[in-house]
């Protein structure tokens, strides 16, 4: 049976249920238009003759054969406006903060891409004050980088740190499997530092259904392109956790029969994974978007299908990291990196950044050779011993993140470290800077 | 009549169309998305319906949609006007697209249209011609672009008319030919290429023997990339293939370079377009742009042009080539070509090989790496298209499918190493394990005799023992102890220290660093073997590691100065210095 109603059409016989999809027999319809089952929300994701999939973002409990199928003639959309300032809504763009419905325009999300020469380079640094950051993996405007973390790190309480120290016009949360608490804790820490009217928020939380989750990245993007290109605003979208939102990916990806690749996700995660990000972007006009996101891991592997095939979209990654020796939670230099910061250090900072850091990072790794030595019971030579009390004061001074530094300092420090354990000729760097810089009395 | 169609199924970006005549694997459709034809290329055929995958987001499609089959395969348009271009996968010119965004179905024309050309003719009338005979050139930012008989011309001609020496646009009739049968053909500076079919208009492709310099001592010196050969850059995500890609962009010496952006990220692309139109070759002091083609399918591109990226940008590559140019090829990623043949491999359900990619991958990689190579035209110049590849293995491992399946094609091995990247030893290449084949081949080995010095193979090959040997002793120590081993082997382990940190190791950031002319390489590592050549004593093995971390550093302040400048020579003399101590 069929009926229409302005653009709409409306279909009562569903002929396949699955967990995460339904099909029936519809004309007319077309690919990754939305639709809403049974007062579900849902989209079209194949179509084959007159037999129409569609994905229901909700799950499917509880749909019977004979539900009410309405087809919107549309793919998902967000009413964009200023109005979004210190909104918190739900996957759909719908309100959850009590506050009137939004009232802007309506935008397609998961749009096109921008045109590559219409970009430019990024060249604006963004200051966090933590030294793993701004020294060793220094962050720019319009790019994307992800924090990489076990579970039981502070992963978001990090990223709402470097959030509000960034100085963005917007921030824009998408949030996806967030725990309720952890919800509450970004809600509260915004609202504490009166950032609140900067903050547009897309929530799914554990309590909502997973297949939701794949809506909110777009929703939070397409926000983000409204203030970043109308309104040429430094916004910072903040996407935590891409690992669910991938893992609802492959739960609807298994339910379409299709062939999982690695780890069980579709073949298709990398180009799934490359649209979102690739939404960070700087503008000729001083508009940009740039992503942090966090991507958690398990027992540290990073070489599991997420974080792989993150790690070869995003521009670099932030590897948080428990440092036993001090008891913090340090950003570990070996696994972390910016691949923008060439954009900038140097050139928006000291002229000796870049060597200070490949010097200090390298010694870092003699320290860690030093530490395998000592495992294995060997005695340590007199440089084995320098470079552990190096390391360990570079982790304490600089790496570990409650440092809320500027650059120079960090750079001080940096020199005051290296002279105090080691000679000049032991850290192998150009020697017009080891004249300038080499502090002159040692301890 | 040309076969027309209706869509009958859409699976994300495949879409199944009735047909309703002949159709051809690999002919291009174009969809009727509400009044924008969309294109699309068959990649299958069963019955009646034709798999297309569409080069466009295929959001909103519906069935009975209306397809149109254009009769040919996905072509290139070739013709002056390339060079300095931005393209995307298709050869859309990207410049020429209106507003921020790609807007679905804006389809450019990738040369100039109302720009005129100073041809000059280099054939005369009479002379018997095939395809790919020069008939003129014209001058494209400073560099001799031919114009050429199509290579789709597969008969002998006569030419019977040429245009004088003049200004014309490159639609302008620039000659007339008559084949044997006696049939007039129109010639224009463009004409038209299928890009998955090479371009043969060579009589031979003999094996590389010149190396191409890059300015990289781990290419150059340790495992030279030759001209008209192939190599590939497997490495982790983070650990230098990018930045490797880039600085050979720059500084190899080519005539021209292409370089396919293949599915990787926008900011890299921009890179280039921002810093190239600065930046100059340092061996014509031209802009780098000038000798560039981009063609750009970043990630969030369309899926199936990424696979066509590589293949507009190997087309272009030979079309220069048959115009006697040396051109190097980039390709970054072709793990990403190869997920695009996966994720459309996956939605017509094909039986799948290893890791879920088409059975035939192998097979098409080396297909792909055969059409580089050096060649000799029909009238006895010569040109070469060398090609680079870098490949994304998932997990960094090196056992799977795509970096297995390069090894096999690619002569050239640049592994890049998560641990020397973690460790900052840039560039990251592992020095034991990649490998150049060239340095073996007989007209290679005659080449750098001829051009390097007599015992240059030697050399290298001595270098290699001590970074290999070095790579031992280290092993050792770590099982034994610093203690545990002889004094010697601290000196083995710290001599191939030395050959790491001053020929393999080179900072891409460091302005005289990152080029090293050949005549420095050279010199760098004649003084580094000498110092490795000599027999040392030594009290303990502190000592050792103290002394030659002295040489290193004063070593490295020698590859940050430029050649045979004062400062060189301070820090050159400060060398002999400490050596005399030993
Ligand atoms: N030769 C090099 N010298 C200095 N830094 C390098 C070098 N190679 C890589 N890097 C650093 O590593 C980062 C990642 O390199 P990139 O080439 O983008 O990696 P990949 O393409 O393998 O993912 C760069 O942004 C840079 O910071
Ligand atoms: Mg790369």
């Amino acid at each position: 049976m069929t009926e229409t109603r302005a653009f709409q059409k409306i279909f009562t016989k569903i002929t396949k249920i699955t967990k995460a999809t339904c099909s029936l027999n519809a004309d007319g319809i077309g690919n990754e238009e939305l639709a809403i089952v049974n007062g579900k929300l849902a989209q079209v994701v194949k179509i084959i003759g007159n037999e129409v999939t569609l994905q229901i973002f909700s799950g499917t409990e509880g749909i019977p054969t004979d539900a009410e199928v309405i087809f919107m003639g549309k793919p998902p959309a967000l009413k964009v406006g200023d109005d979004l300032g210190g909104r918190f809504l739900n996957a759909y763009g719908r309100p959850i903060d009590g506050g009137p419905e939004l009232m802007g325009q309506e935008r397609e999300i998961g749009g096109p891409s921008v045109n590559p020469v219409r970009r430019k380079q990024p060249s604006e640094l963004i200051a966090t004050g933590i030294a793993g950051i701004d020294l060793n993996n220094t962050l720019v405007t319009g790019q994307k980088i992800p924090f990489f973390a076990d579970p039981d790190q502070p992963y978001n309480q990090i990223m709402a740190m470097v959030a509000l120290r960034a100085q963005a016009d917007k921030i824009i949360l998408g949030g996806m499997g967030l725990t309720n608490d952890d919800y509450l804790y970004f809600k509260s820490v915004f609202e504490n530092a009166g950032a609140l009217e900067r903050i547009v928020a897309f929530i799914n939380t554990t309590e909502n259904p997973p297949v939701e989750r794949l809506l909110v990245p777009d929703m939070a993007l397409s926000a983000a392109e409204y203030f970043a290109v109308e309104k040429k605003q430094k916004v910072l979208v903040l996407l935590t956790d891409m690992t669910l939102y991938s893992d609802a990916l492959s739960i609807v990806s298994n339910r379409m029969d299709q062939i999982p690749s690695k780890d069980s996700m579709p073949g298709s995660l990398y180009s799934d994974l490359a649209k979102i990000y690739e939404k960070a972007v700087q503008f000729p006009d001083g508009g940009s978007i740039t992503i942090i996101a966090v991507t958690t891991i398990s027992g540290g592997d990073i070489t599991h299908a997420i974080p792989d095939n993150t790690g070869y979209i995003t521009e670099g990654q932030l590897f948080l990291r428990r440092d036993t020796d001090i008891g913090k939670v340090i950003i570990d230099p070996f696994r972390s990196l910016s691949r923008l910061k060439q954009l900038v250090i140097g050139k928006k900072t000291r002229e000796d950044h870049s060597q200070v850091m490949n010097a200090s990072v390298r010694l870092y790794a003699d320290a860690a050779n030093a530490k395998t030595k000592l495992e294995n019971g060997f005695d340590l030579t007199d440089y084995d011993e320098r470079t552990l009390a190096f390391a360990k004061g570079y982790s304490d001074k600089l790496l570990a993140i409650d440092v809320n530094v500027d650059t120079d300092t960090m750079l001080n420090t940096a020199w005051k470290l290296l002279s105090d354990n080691f000679a000049k000729e032991e850290v192998g760097m150009k020697e017009e800077l080891v004249k300038k810089y080499w502090p002159e009395t040692k301890e | 009549m040309q076969t027309k169609g209706k869509v009958y199924g859409i699976i994300s970006n495949l879409v199944i169309v009735n047909t309703e005549g002949v159709v051809a694997q690999n002919e291009i459709c174009m969809i009727n998305h509400e009044g924008t034809p969309l294109m699309a290329e068959i990649i299958k055929v069963s019955g009646n319906q034709a798999f297309v995958q569409v080069f466009e987001s295929t959001r909103g499609i519906k069935v009975g949609t209306d397809v149109e089959f254009t009769g040919g395969m996905l072509e290139v348009t070739l013709g002056p006007g390339i060079l300095s271009r931005n393209y995307d996968g298709l050869q859309n010119d990207l410049d020429k697209m209106e507003g921020v965004f790609l807007r679905k179905g804006d389809y450019t024309y990738p040369l100039e249209e109302d720009k005129k050309w100073s041809f000059k003719p280099l054939a005369a009338v009479d002379d018997t011609v095939t395809a790919g005979s020069w008939l003129g050139e014209v001058t494209e930012n400073w560099m001799p672009h031919k114009i050429m008989v199509p290579f789709k011309m597969e008969e002998s001609y006569k030419v019977k008319w040429l245009a004088d020496e003049g200004e014309y646009l490159a639609s302008d009739k620039i000659a007339v030919v008559t084949c044997d049968k006696g049939r007039d053909h129109d010639i224009t500076m463009i004409q038209k290429w299928p890009v998955k079919i090479p371009i043969k208009a060579y009589v031979n492709k003999p094996r590389p023997f010149k190396i191409l310099e890059t300015g990289l001592r781990m290419f150059d010196t340790l495992n030279p990339l030759a001209e008209g050969g192939t190599g590939f850059i497997p490495g982790p995500f983070g650990c230098g293939k990018t930045v490797l890609q880039h600085a050979i962009s720059k500084q190899a010496e080519a005539d021209m370079v292409v370089i396919a952006a293949c599915g990787e990220r926008a900011n890299e692309v921009v890179e280039i377009f921002s810093e190239f139109p600065e930046l100059e070759d340092t061996r014509t002091g031209r802009k780098l742009i000038e000798r560039t083609t981009i063609i750009a399918n970043t990630s969030n591109m369309p899926v199936a042009a990424r696979e066509a990226s590589v293949y507009t940008a190997m087309t272009i590559a030979e079309y220069y080539r048959s115009m006697g140019l040396k051109i190097l090829l980039l390709a970054d990623s072709t793990s990403r070509w190869a997920q695009a043949l996966r994720e459309m491999s996956n939605r017509m359900e094909e039986l799948p090989g290893p890791d879920a990619f088409p059975m035939d991958l192998p097979a098409i990689i080396s297909n792909f790496y055969a059409r580089a190579g050096y060649v000799e035209l029909p009238n006895g110049k010569t040109g070469s298209i060398t090609f680079l590849g870098t490949v994304s293995p998932a997990g960094g491992n090196l056992k799977e499918p795509v970096t297995e399946s390069t090894k096999k094609a690619a002569r050239c091995f640049y592994a890049l190493s998560q641990q020397r990247s973690d460790s900052k030893r840039y560039p990251a290449i592992d020095p034991t394990d990649s490998y150049s084949k060239y340095i073996d081949y007989e007209e290679v080995r005659e080449y750098m005799k001829q051009n390097i010095a007599p015992d240059w193979h030697d050399k290298v090959v001595e270098a290699k023992n001590y970074l290999l040997r070095s790579k031992e002793a280290q092993e050792q120590i770590n099982i034994l102890g610093d203690d545990g081993v002889p004094i010697d082997y601290h000196i083995v382990f710290w001599k191939g220290e030395l050959v790491d940190f001053i020929i393999s190791q080179q900072d891409a950031l460091d302005e005289t660093d990152r080029f090293c002319p050949m005549k420095k390489q050279k010199f760098m590592l004649y003084k580094v073997l000498e110092i490795t050549d000599r027999e040392f004593e030594f009290e303990n093995f502190d000592e050792v590691a103290f002394w030659f971390k002295k040489v290193i550093n004063v070593m490295r302040q020698m590859n940050f100065s430029d050649f045979e400048t004062d400062d060189f020579e301070k820090y050159h003399n400060e060398l002999i210095e400490i050596l005399k101590e030993k």
